[in-house]
């Protein structure tokens, strides 16, 4: 698979891989771009771009807001795939799209996949796809060559975490608390513990998301993940201090990997 | 008593709806609460102990009322009015709660959490709460809260925390949304009491268990005073989980025509209603931890929806219903605001009742199509709850003079 060929290769050189979540549309295309060129420039590894939907019930009440404001504003599904795609033509970094099962359905499972392949998307999470409810979901991006992230949690048992291995591709997006996005995820022993264990049952890259605020935490998951991933906190540090903001908070990220050669 | 609930459905599918679309960090939830529910479906001693606190505490079982008032004057079938209405808390949503509420015992938690959108289910969940000893936390659309004040003032009462969801279309089903975000954050010692026949295996089943009362009394009532099983049952569909009640027991008798009325709204042209089987509008599609066929858009976004009853205005439509409505089992109508309004002013001059806004969509249904029925057929309209909390509504639906100046006077006291 193309991702995990990337990763592997990118980990070679880095404590830990970051990757950022935006909210396509939100709070315009021009401010996705520019953070984009930022992500790019700031040594991101990864892209993690949010279709929106009117139901999203992984989110918390940050990106839910954003979610329905893009939809207020009348963006089709059709005008996010066209940014995601001049975003991978213009930009030599992984996207990804994530988005709610239902716009995946009702573009159709295999055409969206397709789609995906053919605007030059790595893959797709979509939390709500469930493993055993969604296969054909998962089947038929492995098919393609297309990562369909699956999701893990300290709820996933050994037997479990060796079924979101087997079903999903690319890498494990591990989600390292209950709840939803946006409140902050404290990463206590007992968590890294989890996700070791994760990592070590299925032998595939962990990416961890949920809560994450800033280089502390960031470092904090060295040794343990191999994806932090960041995404209501991009969103209020654009919301806040601007770009130049965001060039500061990724700086000040990066540095997590300073010196690791 | 024989449990038949496994011809509902197969490992939560009812036909091509159904499932349990939520994300990971639910599935222990959804899986300790389905093995939960597995285990009272064997468990005779349960359904004893769950009818026992109805009849002890929700007044059951509720009589089958004899329409002549409404008999006489259409001059065809005969009618008979399950009074749902009588239920503590004067809905049919309290036998599901109560249910609920010794299921959560059994697994050990202590706090309850609900959706509301007319805020019945809310009422029902405060009063099963305030009664077993759990904290809840009701989640209505901040527009629902708006129109049904007066549920809101007595969910308070009783206790519950009530949250005004203004997300999406700030009604029902973001409510849902709600919900489960809060369920996905503390399924330890949390509960989610969902009020309908929706959302994710296994609570289309679940609650369709627990309304299976309405039509288990409605078989021994109707046995006893018409010796005959009826022509036709009418119930209003919002979520379903009334007209799952009324309907379960006569699935398997073909003789009974089951008729489900969903809100027609402002009509079909309008675009401005919830009827998502009827006006044929509603796509498949999974949202809100489930697949069934809902109102959206051509991307898949959910459509703003429409109802003078906030307990009917809803998007989705339980699974067992939309596949029902596929095989033609069910037969699903549409009653509009206006006709709705018409119906109300029959029902109260001629029954003495006061019927809920969502129940008199059964009985417009029913009034629509009541030439052709014939004077010895016997008609059955679940009257799902009263409609003391629809006052403000009806009143503005009516323009009375007398109740505009009453909320005015009173408007003006608090005022200053
Ligand atoms: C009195 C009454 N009837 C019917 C309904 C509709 O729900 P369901 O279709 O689940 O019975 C409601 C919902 O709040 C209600 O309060």
């Amino acid at each position: 698979m193309q991702i995990e060929k990337m990763l592997e290769d990118a980990k070679k050189t880095k404590k830990i891989l970051l990757m950022t979540h935006q909210i396509i549309g939100y709070p315009d295309f021009e401010t996705n771009e520019k953070a984009i060129e930022c992500f790019c420039q700031n040594g991101v590894d990864l892209i993690e771009l949010q279709i929106p939907f009117s139901d999203p019930i992984a989110d918390g009440p940050v990106f839910t807001k954003s979610n329905q404001t893009v939809l207020e504003k009348g963006i089709k599904v059709n005008e996010c795939l066209h940014f995601v795609e001049k975003m991978t033509r213009k930009y030599p970094i992984p996207f990804l799209i994530m988005t709610y099962y239902n716009i995946v359905y009702q573009y159709g499972v295999e055409k969206f996949i397709d789609r995906c392949k053919e605007i030059g998307v790595q893959g797709t999470i979509v939390p709500d796809a469930p493993l055993d409810e969604a296969r054909s979901y998962y089947d038929y991006s492995r098919e393609q060559g297309l990562a369909a992230v699956s999701i893990a949690t300290p709820y996933s048992d050994e037997e479990r975490l060796q079924v979101i291995a087997a079903v999903g591709s690319g890498f494990i997006y591990y989600v390292p608390r209950k709840g939803v996005t946006g409140s902050k995820t404290s990463f206590a022993s007992e968590v890294l513990g989890g996700i070791r264990k994760a990592k070590e049952v299925t032998g595939k890259m962990i990416a961890v998301g949920f809560g994450i605020q800033g280089a502390d935490d960031v470092a904090n998951l060295v040794g343990a993940a191999d994806i932090a991933i960041i995404g209501s906190k991009i969103q209020q540090v654009i919301e806040a201090e601007g770009l130049n903001g965001l060039d500061r908070f990724l700086l000040s990220i990066a540095r997590v990997n300073g010196g690791s050669q | 008593m024989k449990q038949q609930i496994n011809y509902l459905g197969q490992n939560g599918y009812f036909g091509a709806y159904g499932g349990r679309f939520v994300p990971e960090i639910l599935i222990p939830a959804v899986d300790e609460l389905n093995q939960a529910f597995q285990e009272i479906l064997q468990d005779g001693e349960f359904f004893k102990q769950y009818y026992d606190l109805l009849m002890d505490f929700s007044g059951r079982p509720t009589p089958l009322t004899y329409a002549a008032g409404l008999s006489e004057y259409f001059g065809k079938a005969k009618i008979f009015i399950k009074r749902e209405d009588l239920n503590h808390s004067g809905a049919h949503k309290v036998n599901n709660v109560l249910g609920q509420g010794l299921l959560m015992k059994k697994l050990g938690k202590t706090r309850v959490i609900a959706e509301t959108g007319a805020g019945q289910h809310g009422v029902a969940t405060a009063i099963m709460a305030a009664k077993m000893g759990f904290k809840a936390t009701i989640y209505m659309g901040a527009e629902d809260a708006e129109r049904q004040y007066a549920n809101v003032f007595w969910m308070k009462q009783l206790g519950a925390e009530v949250v005004p969801v203004t997300s999406g279309t700030a009604t029902l089903k973001d409510a849902i949304n709600e919900a489960l975000r809060d369920w996905a954050g503390n399924f330890d010692n949390t509960h989610y009491a969902l009020g309908t026949a929706c959302g994710p295996r296994p609570f289309p089943e679940m609650v369709t268990y627990f309304q299976s009362v309405i039509s288990k009394e409605m078989k021994k009532q109707l046995k006893e005073l018409c010796g005959k099983y009826p022509d036709r049952i009418y119930s209003c569909l919002g979520g379903g989980s009334n007209a799952m009640g009324a309907f379960v027991e006569f699935l398997q008798e073909p003789e009974v025509e089951l008729i489900a009325v969903e809100a027609g709204g402002k009509g079909e042209a309008s675009g401005k209603h919830a009827s998502r089987i009827a006006y044929d509008k509603a796509k498949a599609g999974v949202s809100q931890g489930y697949k069934t066929l809902f109102l959206q858009d051509e991307d898949g976004q959910m459509l703003d929806t429409w109802s003078i009853s906030a307990g009917l205005d809803y998007v989705g439509v339980s699974p067992i219903l939309a596949h029902l409505a596929d095989t033609g089992r069910v037969r699903v109508e549409a009653a509009t605001d206006a006709e709705v309004i018409d119906a109300f002013q029959l029902i109260i001059s001629k029954e003495g009742l006061i019927p809920a806004l969502e129940s008199t969509h059964a009985f417009a249904g029913l009034f629509r199509e009541i030439a052709d029925t014939k004077p010895d057929d016997i008609v059955v309209v679940n009257m799902s709850g009263r409609g003391d909390k629809d006052i403000f509504n009806i009143g503005e639906a009516l323009q009375d003079e007398g109740w505009k100046t009453f909320v005015k006077e009173r408007g003006k006291r608090y005022a200053d």
